[in-house]
């Protein structure tokens, strides 16, 4: 009877160890299970990206719509080239989809926004967003002016 | 001079002694192949470590997770975040606060007692005798104990964990009225699987493997009195809490280090 109790005891704590496990994924990071959902990756050709991370926000109005999964710099023309993985099929966004670098509020984190286009050609797997507008450096902006008050003097 | 050198190099060898003979210890009492019957031993061991740390770890869980959530509260209320509650309880708790007080309550509540059980199973020459009848004390006293502690401290956290972030939720949400939408859906916008759950659960199980090895070799290595066996106990809690805090910040620096 005493071994019984302490094997009952024993399953009973494995469960709710595995139990809580399992709550963590899903109830606090808010995994689903749903099998993986469709994406696909496109590119975009940046003159400056400070600041963006890894997987930081991809949105459209304001809505997420993807995430960033890669960050590779071109040595041959200086310019950043970010792997944009996006929610849904291909063929939605137009082909003249523009991309810009923003900031969440005033010190929030770095994310890139979709502006929509009007081609009547869709984006495709692996296609490249060339309309773009970089990061806003602070320190290049405060640069700019202070030059363009010595030079005016 | 020469006696402070000599002094010196006798304590390194002491040392390397310690270090050496826990390593053959822990290598020989986890590579025996394990046999059916020492399933049953496990489980006995589970539940001296594992289900009886349980009351500490909840009781301890809640308070910690609710004091978070109220102090996050209070100063987050000041700028109108009361959403970020819920992001930043879980943060903490996945991260850094969950594995490394689970185990640290672990070496208080189950590291001393299996020093003080093994040490006195050694000055009773209780583990001799075994010698003498054939068995192996290694197999047969430290390897289950050893599994058992690894086994139990993640499970452990994971409890911890649960409990604290329901902890903090009471808080947050049912008594200082917070929103419950911003606080679960912040915390799963947040929160990803590896990164913060994953790499807590690593952390918890170097943690476990670190103070089930300082906690069983200390009494393995008892000075066979009474005095031996306190000292060792102590031992036991003092260097596993040392080596909790300094693991746990090589581990963030080698897991969070990456600022790029």
């Amino acid at each position: 009877m005493r071994l019984r109790t302490l094997e009952i005891s024993v399953g009973a704590f494995v469960l709710a160890g595995a139990l809580a496990l399992v709550f963590l994924a899903v109830k606090v990071s808010g995994v689903n299970f749903t099998g993986s959902r469709d994406s696909y990756t496109v590119l975009a050709r940046f003159d400056d990206v400070a600041g963006l991370r890894h997987r930081a926000k991809v949105s459209m109005a304001g809505v997420t719509i993807g995430r960033v999964t890669g960050i590779e710099v071109d040595l041959d023309y200086g310019e950043a080239i970010v792997t944009l993985e996006l929610d849904g099929l291909a063929g939605v966004l137009p082909a003249d989809t523009g991309a810009q670098i923003l900031t969440e509020g005033m010190l929030g984190a770095r994310y890139i926004n979709l502006l929509p286009g009007i081609e009547e050609e869709f984006l495709e797997e692996g296609d490249m967003i060339l309309d773009t507008q970089g990061a806003l450096v602070l320190e290049k902006l405060i640069g700019d002016v202070v030059t363009g008050m010595r030079t005016k003097k | 001079m020469i006696g402070y050198l000599r002094a010196t190099g006798e304590r390194a060898l002491v040392f390397f002694g310690h270090l050496g003979r826990a390593s053959l210890m822990w290598g020989n009492a986890l590579s025996g192949i394990p046999r059916w019957n020492d399933l049953l031993l496990l489980v006995k061991q589970i539940y001296n470590i594992g289900v009886l740390s349980l009351v500490i770890i909840v009781l301890s869980a809640f308070s910690i997770g609710a004091v978070i959530s109220l102090q996050f509260h209070t100063q987050l209320a000041k700028f109108g975040a009361e959403d970020a509650v819920g992001v930043g309880l879980a943060m903490v708790l996945l991260r850094e606060l969950g594995p490394v007080v689970t185990a640290l309550l672990f070496a208080g509540r189950a590291g001393s007692a299996i020093t003080a059980e093994i040490g006195l199973m050694k000055s009773t020459e209780q583990l001799s005798s075994m010698e003498m009848m054939g068995v192996d004390p290694l197999r047969r006293i430290v390897a289950p104990r050893l599994w058992a502690g690894m086994f139990c401290l993640p499970l452990l956290t994971a409890i911890f964990n649960v409990v604290a972030i329901y902890g903090g939720m009471v808080v947050a949400v049912e008594w200082l009225g917070g929103d419950p939408g911003g606080f679960w859906i912040g915390m799963q916008d947040a929160v990803e699987v590896w990164e913060d759950i994953g790499k807590g659960m690593v952390k918890s199980v170097v943690f476990a493997v670190v103070v089930t090895w300082i906690a069983v070799y200390q009494g393995y290595d008892t000075v066979p009195t009474a005095e031996g066996i306190g000292l060792s106990t102590t031992r036991t809690v003092v260097l596993s809490s040392v080596m909790i805090l300094a693991m746990d910040f090589l581990l963030t620096l080698s897991m969070y280090g990456d600022f790029r």
